[in-house]
This record gives structure tokens, C-alpha cells and sequence, in this order.
């Protein structure tokens, strides 16, 4: 009863027992379950589901309240202050005296708005961003759910938010509200293009929609040293950026997030929730960002697999969390650095850069794989893609001159 | 097991449809049409055809709905409301699921049980799509390229 | 059990009749349509489910290119709508009826 995919894929690599502890600890509870109380099969399978999903729960609700804490402490760092210090040791404790105080709110709903969708909207965002964390391999043989299209899987969950969205705007009867949801629908939908064109890649030369085929197709180091990731190619660091960004702008991270411009709508379409409401909006979006970025461990970065061949003793969950904060830490330093585009300035790097390139993405990949997957496809593939960026650099250059920069010190 | 989930999937559907063809809000309506499609995809799993649900649920909940949404939002001059039922439509559509129920509970030949199936991989549609339908795939691409231009050309204000 | 799958499919597609036909507001009786071509795709799967299967499965592939062609007809159509909108002012079909005889 070890996770297998619909056509028994189980991966064949050394499986030392700390590796596997989790697996194995989950088959024993299970084994004992059912001599316990002797029940039917479809029990277990279902006591199988229900450990899984409550294992996921509480790993990502951990990780949720511990990064709000390291998000302002690092930020604040950026800004040459100290973070959240007061509460339980360098201020690691802030979680709690947050989750109190969003619990003790009242919950105000605005007097003419439609109760039901504003009820709803949280609560659908909240389980679309849960749900998406459901296919992503989190070591060896430790997926919660294998589903063969597992990717489409993902990219299908969320799509759901941006209705979600709408909802949370249309049902609090705010002009401002609506006009914030009505951005983020329009950023979402632009982005979610290159999101998934940046994948096609991916799957093209994995040859699966499978998350776990594609960390067994990331196996192996060439000349020994450096593995065979799919960033360690053109078209895969390519698409990678591509794909980085746009999840960044999927999850209304600064510099993409106008929909909740704290200094020009107030909180956009989350404007009229106050309490829990809004920190399940809050938790909705920290998900959904762990939902990104584990995929885009996944996909570019070898998932569970280690860097160095040495160091294959270290668990494989552990590797895919490094990376899972690397990348955390990287749209942190964002947030903390770049300042917030404007929204048309948004949609023209949509429409008119980031989905040709994506597309020389899969053209690069297709010419990688054809001209042998070696150094002479790499080389063809960097070229396909210098050319149509710099032919794209070429076009939409803006034709705006600007003034030499100044600096002026505080004297 | 699964006759319990299939009867309980098909009554949401069903009420989600009934309240979508019925309610007078316009934004609720919408919503019960998202959740009938939800429905649908969930029948679609039932049967085996996961890849499809998937589908379903991106382009109809992910595109179709959102684009209802933003023509509603566009095209209204007042709160949105709208009449619900009449009692012609009412009697054509019980005329119709009468007309349809006798014939399929008239034939013979549907009253089978499920046979057993090699389970439908993904693999397995790309390689049909990519031998046996490629020509239709092509004629798919063109249609949404002509819908796409097409759909912009419409609602283009012209520039004066 | 296909008979049962089948009813189901009917009631859907009635459900989009009766609001294809009794609604006032265009983009509903889209939705209508959009109902029936759902139901219409339930009675393809369901019969492939229930079928010998033949090498490409054809109940699959007929229901893809249809969810394809409904998502391109929804977006022509609701174009209509809005450019109808912006002509005269109303989205009730009972007041568009300038080409009557």
C-alpha cells in the first residue's frame, strides 16, 4: 500500500531507514489499525488518505506561521531593523500572539452585502491553495496523492481562484473591493499562460504529467559533478525565470501586487473581511506560494534529489525543503527590494514578452532534445533562445530617454 | 461504495443545474453553473476519465465562468436580476426528460453493468491525439485561433 | 448501472433546455446551452465507460474537442453580447427585436 501511480512506479533507489521513516512509520500505524479492528479494505485506504492529508496540514500550516515571522524579520533586516522581537525568543513566538489576536476580532460583514459569497470566498480560496499541495512529491515515495495527470491536476485547482476572487470582491458591495478583484482576475488570467506554457517543456521531454516521473527523469550527474537538473539547461533556466515570476504574480507578491496596494486600495478585494476571514485570505496566499514554489522544485530543480553525489545520505525531504527556502527566501528578498509595477505595465510584460518567450521555451526544448541531449543541443537551444530575446529586447524597446541619476546625502 | 458517492454527486449536480436555470440573482446563478460543472468533473472521475474532468474544470470553472462574470459585471444597468421559470419552458423541458427517459429505459441494449477496463492514462490520449485525431486537433487550433480574433474583434471599441 | 448514468445526463440536459428557453438575460441562455453540451459529453463518457474498448478511446476524444469547441463558442457568443449591449443598451432578448417581420 506504498504510494504507487497508476502504473506501479515506485522508484528503485537505495531506501535507508531515515530516508523512509515517515513511509515506514505510516505503515505501521496502518498495520496496526487493522488488527486493531479488523475492518474492510476500503477503510484502510481511506485511513491511508486521511493520515496523509493530516500529515500535509500540519507540515504546512508549521511552515505557514513560521514564515510570517521570518518574512518581517527579514524584511526588516533588509530595512536595517530588527523584526518581531518581543514575543518567546528572537521573536519566533509572533505566530501565536498573531493567531490570538486575529481569533479574538469581531467579524464584521458589511450591511447590504451578499452574505453568502462573502462567507464562501475565503473559505474556496483556502481550499484551492490546500488543494494544489496535494500532488507534489515531497521525498522518495512520499507523495500524498499520486493522480496521472497530476500537473493538470494543479494548474486545474488554480484556476478555481480567480472565481474565488471575484466572489471575495462581488460580495462585499465595496466599489473599491470590486475594482481590486476585478485587477486581480485580469493579473491572474494573464499570467496563468506563461505559467503553464513554461511547463510544457517539462513535460515534453519527461514524457509524463506526472510530478514523481519527473524528479526520476532529474536523476544522474553528468561528468560526475553536475546533475542533471533541467536548470542546468537553456531552456530550462529559461523557463524556470519565467516560471518563477510568474508565480509570483499568480500569488500577488509585491512588486505584482496591486490588487492588495496597501497604500492605493487599501486591501483590495480583502478589504471588508476583518478576523479569521482575512487571516485565511492571508494563509490562502502563503500557500499558494509554497504550492509554486514546491512545483518549481519539482519541475527545474530535481525535487528531493541532491545536489552533490556525496552528500546523498542527507534525507530527501530534507533537500526539498532547502530548496523550498531558498526559493522562499529568494521572493522574500523581492518583496524587500523592488517596488510595486504598475498594472498596465504588468499586463504589457505578459502579453508581449513573457508569452513569446515561453513558447521559445518549448521550441528550445524540442531543439535540445533533437540535436542529441548533449552539448551540441545545448548549445543550439541557448542560440534559439539569444535570438528571440534579443529580438524581442529590440522591439519593445520604450523609447524613453532617461535623465542621468542623481544622488543627494543628507549633508 | 462508489453507487453511494454517484448518487450523491449526481443530486448536487442535478440541484446546482435546477438553481442556475432558476435563480433570479444573476452572480448566484453563475455560481451554481461553476457548480454544476464541478459536479460533472466529479462524474467524470467516477467513470474513469480523470484527464477530461481536468479539463472540464479548467476550462469551464477557470475560463467560461470567469468570462460570464466579467459580461455580467459589463452589461448591466441595475442590480441584476432576472425572471426566473415560466411555465412553457417548464413543460417542454418534463416533455422532454419524459421523452428521453422512456426511450433509454425502453432499450435493451443500455441496460448493462460496468465490464472491467485497463485504466486510461494520460500517455494513451496523447498518443490517439497525436496519430489517430491529428487533423482534427489541427482544425481545434485554427477554430480557437479564428474565436480568439475574433472574440477581440468584437468588443474593440472603435477608435474614433 | 449505464441506464442510470444516462438519466442522470437527461435531467441535465433538460435542466439546460428549461433555461435556455425560459430565461431572459442572453448570457443565461448561453449558460443553457452550455449545460446541454455538459450533458451531452456525460452521455459520450459514459458510454465509452460502458463500451469494449477500441484502441484510441473515441468517447474520450469527442469529449476534449467538445469542451474545446463549447469554451470557444461561449467566448464568440458573450462577444455578441457585450457588442449588443454597448448597441442598444439591453441585454433582454425580448427587446431585440428589430428584424421583426
Amino acid at each position: 500500500m506504498i504510494n504507487q501511480s497508476i502504473d506501479g512506479f515506485l522508484h528503485p533507489d537505495v531506501s535507508n531507514s531515515v530516508d523512509q521513516i515517515f513511509v515506514n512509520a505510516k505503515q505501521w500505524l496502518l498495520g496496526l489499525l487493522s488488527w486493531l479492528t479488523n475492518a474492510p479494505g476500503w477503510v484502510i485506504q481511506v485511513a491511508s488518505s486521511l493520515i496523509n492529508i493530516f500529515a500535509l496540514l500540519f507540515v504546512f500550516l508549521t511552515l505557514f506561521a513560521l514564515m510570517s515571522v521570518l518574512e518581517r524579520k527579514i524584511l526588516g533586516r533588509i530595512q536595517n531593523r530588527y523584526g518581531p522581537n518581543r514575543v518567546g525568543p528572537f521573536g519566533l513566538l509572533q505566530p501565536v500572539a498573531d493567531g490570538i489576536k486575529m481569533l479574538i476580532k469581531e467579524d464584521i460583514i458589511p450591511a447590504r452585502s451578499d452574505k453568502l459569497m462573502h462567507f464562501l470566498a475565503p473559505i474556496l480560496i483556502a481550499a484551492a491553495a490546500i488543494l494544489a499541495l496535494g500532488v507534489i512529491p515531497y521525498g522518495r515515495n512520499m507523495t500524498p496523492f499520486t493522480i496521472d495527470g497530476g500537473i493538470l491536476f494543479f494548474f486545474a485547482v488554480g484556476s478555481t481562484t480567480e472565481l474565488a476572487v471575484f466572489m471575495a470582491g462581488w460580495g462585499s458591495n465595496n466599489k473599491f473591493s470590486m475594482l481590486g478583484a476585478m485587477r486581480a482576475i485580469a493579473q491572474m488570467i494573464s499570467y496563468e499562460l506563461p505559467l503553464i506554457i513554461t511547463v510544457l517543456p517539462v513535460v515534453m521531454v519527461v514524457g509524463s504529467l506526472t510530478p514523481d516521473r519527473m524528479v526520476a527523469a532529474q536523476a544522474g550527474y553528468t561528468f560526475g559533478l553536475v546533475p542533471r537538473w533541467f536548470v542546468f539547461t537553456p531552456w530550462g533556466a529559461t523557463a524556470f525565470i519565467l516560471f518563477f515570476v510568474s508565480g509570483l504574480v499568480e500569488s500577488n507578491r509585491t512588486p505584482f501586487d496591486v490588487p492588495e496596494g496597501e497604500s492605493e486600495i487599501v486591501a483590495g478585494h480583502m478589504t471588508e473581511y476583518s478576523g479569521f476571514k482575512y487571516a485565511t485570505f492571508f494563509m490562502a496566499e502563503y500557500i499558494g506560494m509554497f504550492a509554486i514554489t514546491g512545483l518549481a522544485a519539482t519541475l527545474f530543480l530535481g525535487g528531493w534529489r541532491s545536489p552533490v553525489q556525496m552528500l546523498e545520505f542527507i534525507p530527501s525531504y530534507i533537500w526539498f525543503f532547502a530548496k523550498l527556502s531558498a526559493l522562499l527566501f529568494v521572493y522574500i528578498w523581492l518583496r524587500g527590494t523592488l517596488p510595486r509595477t504598475r498594472i498596465d505595465q504588468i499586463m504589457n510584460f505578459a502579453w508581449k514578452f513573457m508569452l513569446p518567450m515561453s513558447f521559445t521555451c518549448v521550441i528550445a526544448a524540442a531543439v535540445w532534445h533533437y540535436a542529441g541531449r548533449g552539448l551540441r543541443g545545448w548549445l543550439w537551444s541557448f542560440v534559439v533562445i539569444a535570438i528571440v530575446y534579443t529580438a524581442l529586447s529590440m522591439l519593445l524597446d520604450t523609447q524613453r530617454k532617461f535623465a542621468p541619476r542623481t544622488y543627494r546625502f543628507a549633508e | 461504495m462508489s453507487s453511494v458517492a454517484f448518487v450523491l454527486i449526481a443530486v448536487l449536480t442535478l440541484a446546482a443545474a435546477l438553481a442556475a436555470a432558476t435563480l433570479q440573482k444573476l452572480m448566484h446563478a453563475t455560481l451554481s453553473f461553476a457548480l454544476t460543472f464541478v459536479g460533472v468533473a466529479a462524474l467524470f472521475f467516477l467513470l474513469g476519465a480523470e484527464f477530461v474532468g481536468l479539463a472540464l474544470i479548467f476550462v469551464y470553472i477557470g475560463a467560461v465562468a470567469v468570462l460570464v462574470v466579467f459580461t455580467i459585471l459589463l452589461t448591466r444597468r441595475d442590480v441584476g436580476k432576472d425572471r426566473g421559470a415560466n411555465w412553457g419552458g417548464a413543460f417542454l423541458a418534463v416533455a422532454m426528460f419524459g421523452g428521453l427517459t422512456w426511450a433509454i429505459l425502453k432499450t435493451q441494449s443500455v441496460a448493462i453493468a460496468a465490464p472491467h477496463i485497463r485504466a486510461l492514462t494520460v500517455r494513451r490520449i496523447g498518443e490517439a491525439l497525436m496519430t489517430s485525431y491529428v487533423w482534427p486537433l489541427q482544425c481545434v487550433g485554427l477554430l480557437l485561433t479564428a474565436a480568439l480574433i475574433g472574440a477581440l474583434v468584437l468588443v474593440m471599441e472603435e477608435k474614433q | 448501472m449505464l441506464q442510470v448514468v444516462l438519466i442522470v445526463s437527461a435531467a441535465l440536459f433538460s435542466t439546460g433546455l428549461l433555461a435556455a428557453l425560459s430565461r431572459r438575460h442572453a448570457i443565461f441562455i448561453l449558460i443553457g446551452i452550455e449545460m446541454m453540451l455538459g450533458a451531452a459529453n456525460l452521455n459520450f463518457i459514459a458510454f465509452w465507460r460502458f463500451s469494449p474498448q477500441s484502441q484510441p478511446p473515441t468517447g474520450i476524444m469527442i469529449a476534449i474537442f467538445s469542451i474545446a469547441i463549447a469554451a470557444a463558442e461561449a467566448a464568440v457568443g458573450l462577444a455578441l453580447v457585450i457588442a449588443v449591449y454597448r448597441h442598444y443598451r439591453t441585454t433582454n432578448v425580448d427587446h431585440l427585436n428589430q428584424l421583426k417581420g
